[in-house]
């Protein structure tokens, strides 16, 4: 058997093992106050059918596609242009390590006075929380364009937008990817948060609140259990993704 | 060269002041009901917060009955996701077999937002300190866990055959060689989980609890306090920048080795 191929098995063998050893200290009685695994993973197939669910995984799964967009369609033109002009990136850097650190579920409160439409008020909470790696990420990667490639182009009469298209955004294009993917995984995060603490009419956040009020801890772990399949699955296709359209890097 | 980084220092200096200015003339002009000036944001911050006596640093006993269950959540609850998840870490990082085992759930813990444990563990167990200790140690382990086992996957296997060929003991191995080489990369996921402590923190505080920052933004927001709103971002802000930098400051020091090492090597 291959390397990679024990790994899968072994991973199978773990995760298979977790939840039974789960299910069965839950059944001897050992712990009362959780539901059982197989109730739990019961529910969490019942849900992928399940119309309620799947309009409140619709909502937030829009409010994430938006905030995204909009994070990459600012936080990469803002960063290119930071990177491109050193001076101004070095002028404006105190201002940005002056708002990171502002936990972005602190901006919640005060969002869902400012915001008076559900969506505006998510999407900016995803947004402010995802731009900095694609900002910061887009930044490092424009300051590591090879100096010999960009001289050279300019040598040869190439202005800055042709030699940004040409050299810099190419060379930069993975750290800028990097940033994305990881701003898509802030992005399903704050997109559920700011519906655990705002509220509203919809949501796989709402969902697991009222859930939770009515004191089916099984549906919210199973929302929970889906959620974190989902984020993974987001991760593991932008990996790939990476992979595929960067191969030319990982050759060199 | 220090010159100029102390000119450098002015520049960024004076470009913050005109920006707090220029923040300040914008809310004045436009007053707007959600955005107060800075001005109204410092001094509400000031009669609330730091216009105590002399003996408590100048905190009011409202700052330090807000501050003092804050700030015991969120470094106990770092402290023991630390902890667990370096000793963790590396007993599953020096285990080709325990890491294939268990890689996929770490995986998968990793994936599923923190903040979504509050609202379970608040329904599954009581309110109160514990279980918000609970779930922030619970959403803060992964980036340390992941690091440590990392870090101890990756040894040089020329320092441990070195070691085993001096005769050192098991736990020797591990003290001087194994902690040592990963120190780098736990010490890169201790900062990570302290930064995803505080929100968790604030998180925890936000949706249930009666004591903190987060409970205060709450019930501010709720009576449309905006200064006393912005006051707490500000705050939070401020103590994200705190921990970090004195985080920075701890790391300085016990790296030290590690990059002078770095250049004789």
């Amino acid at each position: 058997m291959t390397i990679s191929g024990t790994r899968v098995l072994r991973g199978a063998i773990g995760v298979a093992g977790l939840l039974v050893a789960a299910e069965l200290a839950l059944r001897a009685g050992h712990v009362t106050l959780l539901p059982l695994v197989s109730t739990v993973l019961a529910r969490a197939a019942e849900l992928t059918v399940d119309g309620e669910f799947l309009g409140a995984a619709a909502s937030t799964l829009a409010s994430w596609a938006l905030g995204l967009a909009l994070t990459v369609a600012v936080g990469i033109p803002i960063g290119l242009l930071l990177g491109a002009m050193p001076r101004v990136e070095a002028a404006v850097r105190p201002l940005i390590e002056f708002l990171r650190p502002i936990p972005s579920v602190a901006l919640i409160p005060l969002a869902i006075l400012v915001f008076a439409e559900q969506l505006h008020l998510r999407a900016a909470i995803i947004i402010y929380a995802s731009c900095w790696p694609v900002l910061i990420n887009t930044i490092y990667g424009l300051k590591d364009v090879d100096p010999v490639a960009r001289e050279t182009l300019r040598s040869f009469g190439f202005g800055p937008l042709a030699v940004l298209v040409r050299v810099s955004l190419p060379s930069a294009a993975p750290f800028i990817a990097t940033g994305v993917r990881m701003a898509a995984s802030v992005a399903i995060v704050l997109a559920v948060t700011v519906e655990l603490v705002a509220g509203g009419t919809d949501g796989v956040g709402v969902y697991i609140l009222k859930a939770g009020g009515g004191g089916r801890t099984d549906l919210m772990i199973a929302a929970t259990v889906l959620t974190g399949l989902f984020g993974l699955l987001v991760n593991l296709a932008l990996v790939a993704a990476e992979r595929k359209v960067f191969r030319w890097r990982h050759a060199r | 060269m220090a010159a100029r980084s102390l000119g450098g220092f002015g520049v960024r200096v004076a470009l913050v002041a005109a920006t707090v200015a220029l923040w300040e003339l914008v809310t004045r002009l436009a007053s707007q009901p959600y955005f107060p000036p800075p001005s109204t944001i410092a001094s509400r911050m000031y009669t609330l917060w730091f216009s105590g006596p002399v003996t408590h640093v100048f905190f009011t006993d409202d700052a330090l009955t807000m501050l003092q269950p804050s700030l015991g959540r969120l470094l106990v609850g770092w402290g023991a996701a630390s902890v667990a998840g370096v000793v963790l870490g590396l007993a599953i990082g020096r285990s080709q077999v325990l890491s294939d085992f268990l890689d996929p759930l770490i995986q998968f813990g990793r994936a599923v937002p923190p903040p979504m444990l509050v609202p379970i563990f608040f329904a599954l167990f009581k309110i109160g300190t514990p279980t918000q200790i609970a779930t922030i140690v619970l959403g803060v382990i992964w980036p340390v866990l992941i690091n440590a086992i990392d870090g101890a996957a990756t040894v040089d296997r020329q320092h441990l055959e070195t070691a085993r060929v001096f005769g050192l003991s098991r736990p020797q191995i591990i003290g001087r060689i194994i902690v040592p080489s990963a120190m780098p990369k736990i010490v890169a996921g201790l900062r990570l989980s302290l930064s995803l402590a505080l929100i968790m923190m604030v998180i925890s505080e936000l949706v249930g609890s009666n004591s903190g920052i987060g409970y205060r933004l709450t019930t501010a927001q709720q009576n449309f306090l905006i200064p006393d709103v912005w006051g707490c971002i500000v705050l939070l802000g401020v103590l994200g920048y705190l921990l970090n930098s004195s985080f920075l400051l701890v790391e300085n020091r016990i790296l030290r080795w590690h990059s002078r090492a770095r250049q004789y090597a």
